[in-house]
């Protein structure tokens, strides 16, 4: 088969930058150490999580020096808890599943993003390095309420950061910013 | 008078069927387009003329009309005319064409009647699930079965062009296939495995759920269908552009293809590499391991080299055609191009698009960077640049050569298309920037809101707000250029004024089919490879899907509810 030399040299390069792009992704993952969002949150019944740990009763957990945990039910249209509250310098855990359709999770400005699909837990670990106000997005359409389904993230300085209650309830309302330790739902529509 | 080599005068009745395609497509085309107006001045604040629960409505109107039916009955038009071009003979029987063609209106009459059912309250019919429809989302059967019956009359129009293949293999046997043909028919091979991902989703699983029949399939099964066929439609897409990039962008450049073996390679390439990455749209899905997406990605790169030989050929085909025209120097040569011409120029700034639209696609294939732009705004500018410039701009000046083809009238006016080709490029500059630049501040893709109150979008340059207008701007330069393309075109097919110079034939390319191992051509084996790999990559992440949750896990309820099952309205 007869390759012109410029075609030849082109073929070249391409597959250089081909074989460049694969390698940097190598890179993030194994020297970065960026994770992607995987199977090792497992499966719930969507129906049920009122009876399953962690998503019974949805919000911040220590589990150890500066790391925490956060279970996360998104839904028609909300998220629960409506406002998250953590220590900077902490390393997190999400656990955000799905009580009804498919919904999307992103902490805005940040890469923490995943899907969230009802029937599956998606994990990801994200550290919070300085305090701050972040937004908390559902990126995937789930109905005609989908626009008003956000909520909040307030990294706080280590030293004005109490533990949330861990048996508050929920209550309706636009889950405005509310620098108190109770979470308010963030139901807007 | 037209000529005897003219296609209309060889070919009426694929003239006809074309032309009837052609038809579909550009009121497809119109409607799209002004829900895109709509989106783009109502989620920007611009103009709110419809309830922002409504947007969704509209939302999937355009994703459907334009990212479905537009692009996929312009290809039928494409391919019915060129696999008849090349092959030189019409397709095998008439009844059957026309059988086809049904099958595909009346598939998309069903899904768009259950899409504007959702504007109407009083009608239980809606299907505002926009173009992906995840499950447990639903929309009524209608629009399931409209999209099954559409598929159906796809394959059928690549049965056509098969047999239609099969008849002039008979009469030519040992002759190499013509190229736009096996451009035709690797597209199809590669469009029959791309689709039994979303046959098996709707006629498996969807539709029996939204008639009633069957619980609730397992989300992430659907979903994962759906990519399987999800990806590959992209290339779809892109096909009959890079079939008219390939075969007449030289022509009309004033030169000759560089290399049909090249051509082909490309093709084959395609055909192998576009299904088994459907998983790279699934980067930040639970429930998949991530050596399935890192398999995936791998993938997604090397299909990056079809699109890279590509921009060589074409680029090396025009400068060819501008030193043939006496173009001389380095770049002097760009100055001999036919600029003035709307189908040459249009072309041209399609093929610029894609590169842009290539760069922000490489982008989104980079596994772990894709967290930073998955499903924000950063998206559809992606794809604007992609399907809504590439395929909709080469498209719309293919339309500005091919129409005169089919129709016999001479093109109504020259400088409103090349304006409107212009217009839509910037138009687009305007819209594509500020959607990629929008999503790096994190504003999310498909919501009907511009502010959210617990969230400030924060950009690198500029305010929210002048990007929010920059995009509402394009929007509009690009609802003009649609509209003038689509009164060009309306008037072309009334012009009174024949056609001239139409000759059919394609000049030859520079290196032949005969500088090709005739390998090349065995469909057979490229197919069988094309299956295996597509068996390698999606196995296994199958097999542990349906081990997960199962193939119907409990606990899933359609959304809306609203839908009475059948076996109840029955009973
Ligand atoms: C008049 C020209 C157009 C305008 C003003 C326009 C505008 C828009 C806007 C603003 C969105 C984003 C909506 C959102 O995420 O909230 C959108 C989405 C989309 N557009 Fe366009 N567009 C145009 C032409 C096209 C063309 C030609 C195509 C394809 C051939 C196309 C395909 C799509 C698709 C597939 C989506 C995504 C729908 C979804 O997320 O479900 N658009 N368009
Ligand atoms: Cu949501
Ligand atoms: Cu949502």
């Amino acid at each position: 088969m007869h390759v012109h030399d410029y075609e030849k040299l082109w073929l070249g390069a391409s597959l250089l930058l081909i074989v460049g792009f694969i390698s940097t992704i190598v890179y993030g993952a194994v020297g970065a150490g960026v994770v992607m969002v995987n199977d090792e949150g497992g499966q719930v019944n969507p129906s049920e999580l009122g009876n399953t740990t962690g998503f019974d009763d949805p919000g911040v957990t220590k589990v150890g020096p500066g790391e925490y945990e956060v279970h996360i039910v998104a839904m028609q249209f909300a998220f629960r808890p409506g406002t998250v509250e953590l220590p900077a310098n902490s390393t997190v855990t999400f656990y955000v599943t799905s009580r009804d359709v498919v919904h999307g999770f992103q902490v805005v400005g940040t890469n923490a993003n995943t899907m969230v699909i009802p029937g599956e837990v998606s994990k990801l670990t994200v550290e919070f390095d300085d305090p701050g106000e972040y937004g908390i997005v559902c990126h995937e359409y789930c109905g005609s309420g989908h626009h008003g389904m956000a909520s909040e993230l307030l990294v706080k300085e280590p030293s004005n950061f109490t533990m949330q209650d861990d048996t508050q309830t929920q209550t309706g309302g636009n889950g405005t910013t509310n620098a108190t330790a109770t979470a308010t739902g963030g139901e807007s529509a | 008078m037209l000529p005897d080599n003219s296609f209309l005068i060889q070919y009426p009745h694929v003239s006809r069927v074309v032309r009837s395609l052609f038809l579909t497509a550009f009121v497809a085309f119109g409607v799209g387009a002004l829900m895109g107006l709509f989106q783009a001045l109502h989620r920007t604040n611009v103009l709110r003329l419809f309830d922002s629960t409504d947007y969704y409505t509209l939302l999937t109107l355009h994703g459907v009309l334009l990212a479905i039916v537009f692009t996929i009955f312009f290809l039928a038009g494409v391919f019915a005319w060129a696999n008849t071009r090349s092959l030189d003979r019409p397709p095998v029987s008439k009844p059957f064409t026309w059988f086809w063609v049904a099958a595909m209106s009346l598939g998309t009459t069903m899904a768009g009647v259950s899409i504007l059912g959702g504007l109407i309250p009083a009608s239980d019919i809606s299907a505002d699930v926009l173009f992906t429809f995840y499950a447990p989302l639903q929309a009524h059967p209608l629009f399931y079965i409209g999209l099954a019956l559409f598929i159906v009359g796809t394959w059928l129009a690549g049965i056509d062009w098969f047999r239609q293949f099969l008849a002039w293999r008979s009469e030519n046997p040992g002759e190499r296939i013509p190229l736009q043909s096996f451009m035709v028919l690797t597209t199809m091979l590669m469009w029959f495995i791309a689709t039994m991902g979303v046959a098996v989703e709707v006629v498996v699983f969807l539709i029996p759920w939204s008639l009633g029949l069957m619980p609730a399939p397992n989300p992430l099964l659907t979903r994962t269908l759906f990519w399987f066929f999800g990806h590959p439609v992209v290339y779809f897409w892109l096909m009959p552009a890079y079939l008219l990039w390939y075969t007449v962008l030289p022509k009309i450049s004033g030169g000759r293809l560089f290399s049909d073996p090249l051509a082909r390679v490309v093709f084959v390439l395609f055909l192998l590499l576009s299904t088994p990455v459907g998983i790279h749209h699934q980067y930040v899905d639970p429930g998949i391991a991530e050596g399935f997406k890192f398999i995936a990605m791998t993938n997604t790169m090397f299909l990056l080299l079809p699109s890279l030989l590509t921009a060589f050929t074409v680029v090396a085909s025009i400068e060819h055609g501008a030193r043939q025209r006496g173009g001389t120097g380095y770049f002097g040569w760009l100055k001999a191009l036919p600029w003035r011409d709307p189908a040459f120029t249009g072309m041209a700034l399609a093929g610029l698009m894609f590169a842009a639209g290539g760069f922000s696609g490489m982008v989104n294939a980079g596994m772990n960077i894709n967290y930073l732009v998955h499903n924000t705004i950063w998206v559809p500018g992606h794809f604007h640049l992609t399907v809504g410039t590439a395929v909709a701009l080469t498209f719309m000046a293919g339309s500005y050569w091919l129409v005169p083809r089919i129709t016999g009238r001479e093109l109504y006016s020259r400088p409103i298309g090349l304006f409107q080709v212009v217009l839509w490029f910037i138009g687009m500059v305007f819209m594509s920037a500020a959607m990629h630049r929008g999503g790096l501040a994190g504003i999310p893709r498909r919501t009907a809101e511009p502010q959210y109150s617990q969230i400030a979008f924060e950009t690198v340059a500029g305010s929210v707000g002048n990007l929010r207008l920059q995009m509402a701007f394009g929007g509009v330069l690009l609802f003009v250029s649609a509209l003038l393309f689509l009164v060009n075109v309306g008037l072309t097919a009334m012009n009174n004024k024949p056609a001239r110079g139409l000759d059919a034939a394609l000049p030859p390319a520079l290196s032949g089919p005969e500088q090709s191992p005739t390998i090349l051509d065995n469909l057979k084996l490229w197919a069988l490879i094309a299956v295996v790999l597509v068996i390698l990559a999606y196995s296994l992440p199958l097999y542990s899907i349906v081990q997960g949750a199962g193939l119907y896990p409990a606990g899933h309820e359609a959304s809306p509810a609203v839908i009475a099952p059948l076996l109840e309205v029955i009973a």
